[in-house]
């Protein structure tokens, strides 16, 4: 159990505005790429890198290290962000992203950049390798934890359950899977395009223990995590409410910055409002 | 003779392995009966995992433990290990180059009585077209106990195709078997046999029948589909001038199609493939469905004698 104090919830929040001026910059730079789902997850990625994860980004295959997979892979900005303001790599290879012969691939590759724990983008699979993963730390009887996270839409792909499954019957007390539930998905609203709800209850009756929170409260954010820490014998599913583009007045709960890049006159506009 | 089924020699391999290394995980979808997988179940239930009827999360967790440093045997039968769980085997495995052994039992027609939806045809095609995937056919039990360790030893994806039915066993324990190198069985100046898994056996009697007419057939089995060995099958090509591949699987893109593109790009010959036609199996018996889709030793002979005029 850790702290949670004022001063460390400050931190991480600025972590996360840092990583979204970054995310922001970077997609600019692009040209293409997964705008609005990278900023609706920054500060859940914020708390877990600049907070709750035990990794040295001088030993990135560390066998006792915590492990983030981002099974929805397309928000691949907001995990390189959080890897360069670790340290994992110079920032300014950020500029590189989707350009040939980048390390910054589209979709995370773990061949490709250090820091990187799993080869996702194609949605579902990351939570399966999560699964994977808890049940190597059980197996060798290792401390580290696995955090997974996935989008709603994401929750529409069959193997997202048959993962749950397993999470639940091998008792994986050492994975947490975040939802960032910002309700939108490419062709639209969530519930609309083919409804995963109740979400809650789904987790619930695959056998996992379910926290709901406000995705974008840090301090909801690291409660959690430190409730996940005390749940003993089930996985726990944190269903973290988000807004797609937040941070980006312009983009906030808009679909169509799913899969949009920021022009240049919109990457001033987002700098200034995410401005200290 | 001595037989076995390559899948009871797979599971034997695994319990041998499982000795050694305590590194190796299996992972099974409710199959570990059939699959042999049982085996090391038993042994190590605490390195078995079984997905249940969930190929693609076993293919996704068999990932998983791999990036946390195990060697991962995965096993089901052909049509869900590669059919249902294709795209995971190709982005989770072979695109994060991950060290996941996909071990496919039930492979081909002689699956048998179960019938048609079970009888993988395209698994080879399938297989070979990702990159980085390794794809390995053996004839018999001591081939696929040597394959098995080798694929242990090679770090890296890999597809290990094995059959149902016992075959006879062809080696003895002292054969060399490298993956990606072709085994010379028999020579002959008239044509080359090309064979793979259950076929070798066939190949290896079809040349006997030959022989006693006249024609002089070698027999190769080409247990590693990929990497081709190239340099064989030119070797064979200059020797005897044409070819005959035969696979328990379609002629669209397995073996076959995988010697036509060495022979066409370096030294042409004639060649033509035996395998299934293009078409999709059915129930039956396993000696009965060999007959029926064109897979005897008979049709062999004939096949041959077909070659031999397109010399």
């Amino acid at each position: 159990m850790k702290e949670i104090n004022d001063s460390s919830v400050a931190l991480v929040a600025e972590k996360a505005r840092i990583m979204r001026r970054d995310i922001v910059t970077m997609l600019g730079e692009a040209g293409s790429g997964h705008t609005g789902g990278s900023l609706s997850a920054a500060d859940i990625v914020a708390c877990l890198y600049f907070w709750e994860m035990n990794i040295d980004p001088d030993k990135p295959r560390w066998e006792d290290r915590d492990r983030f997979v981002l099974s929805k892979g397309h928000a691949a900005p907001v995990l390189y962000a959080a890897l360069a303001e670790k340290g994992f790599f110079p920032r300014e290879e950020l500029m590189g992203l989707r350009k040939l012969g980048s390390p910054l691939q589209g979709h995370p590759d773990r061949k490709k950049l250090a820091g990187v724990e799993a080869s996702t983008g194609s949605l579902g699979q990351g939570i399966s390798w999560s699964v994977g993963m808890g049940l190597a730390g059980k197996m060798d009887k290792k401390n580290f934890r696995v955090y997974a996270l996935l989008g709603d839409g994401e929750l529409q792909e069959g193997i997202v359950w048959e993962a749950a499954m397993a999470a639940a019957h091998y008792k994986l007390d050492n994975l947490v899977a975040f939802v960032d539930n910002n309700g939108l998905q490419i062709d639209g609203r969530v519930d609309e395009v083919m409804s995963p709800l109740p979400i809650p209850d789904k987790f619930r009756a695959f056998g996992w223990e379910v926290l709901e929170i406000d995705g974008h409260d840090c301090r909801q954010i690291m409660e959690a995590l430190n409730q996940a820490r005390t749940i003993k014998g089930k996985p726990t599913a944190v269903i973290a409410r988000t807004i797609k583009g937040k941070g980006c007045s312009f983009m906030e709960n808009r679909a169509e910055w799913h899969g949009t890049a920021p022009n240049k006159e919109q990457v001033e506009k987002a700098l200034s409002e995410l401005e200290a | 003779m001595e037989k076995q089924a390559t899948r009871e020699a797979y599971g034997k391999a695994l319990v041998e392995l499982g000795k050694v290394h305590d590194n190796i995980v299996v992972l099974d979808a409710d199959l570990s009966k059939s699959t042999k997988t049982a085996d090391f179940a038993r042994e190590f239930p605490d390195r078995f995992i079984n997905a249940g009827i969930a190929e693609q999360d076993m293919i996704g967790m068999a990932s998983g433990l791999a990036a946390a440093g195990k060697v991962v045997f995965a096993s089901s039968f052909a049509m869900f290990a590669v059919g249902r769980a294709f795209e995971q085997v190709r982005n989770s495995v072979a695109y994060a180059h991950l060290d996941v052994k996909v071990c496919a039992t039930h492979a081909g027609i002689t699956v048998g009585e179960d019938g048609g939806s079970h009888q993988s045809v395209e698994d080879i095609a399938l297989m070979r077209s990702v990159p980085d995937m390794r794809v390995i056919v053996p004839a018999d039990g001591v081939s696929t106990r040597k394959a098995v360790f080798k694929l242990y030893e090679t770090e890296g994806p890999a597809y290990l195709r094995l059959g149902r039915p016992s075959v006879p066993v062809i080696y003895d324990e002292n054969v060399d078997f490298e993956v990606g190198k072709g085994i010379e069985l028999r020579n002959g100046k008239d044509a080359t046999l090309i064979a793979c898994g259950i076929m070798v056996d066939k190949a290896l009697q079809a040349a006997k029948i030959l022989e006693k007419n006249g024609i002089n057939v070698a027999v190769v089995d080409m247990h590693t589909i990929k990497p081709i060995d190239k340099e064989l099958i030119v070797k064979k090509a200059r020797e005897t001038g044409a070819i005959l591949t035969l696979e328990e699987h379609s002629i669209i893109g397995g073996l076959g199609s995988a010697v036509c593109e060495v022979v066409a790009e370096n030294y042409l010959v004639p060649v033509l493939r035996l395998g299934i036609n293009d078409i999709f199996g059915q129930s039956g018996k396993p000696d009965e469905l060999m007959e029926y889709y064109g897979l005897s030793v008979d049709h062999i002979v004939q096949k041959v004698h077909e070659l031999l005029k397109k010399k």
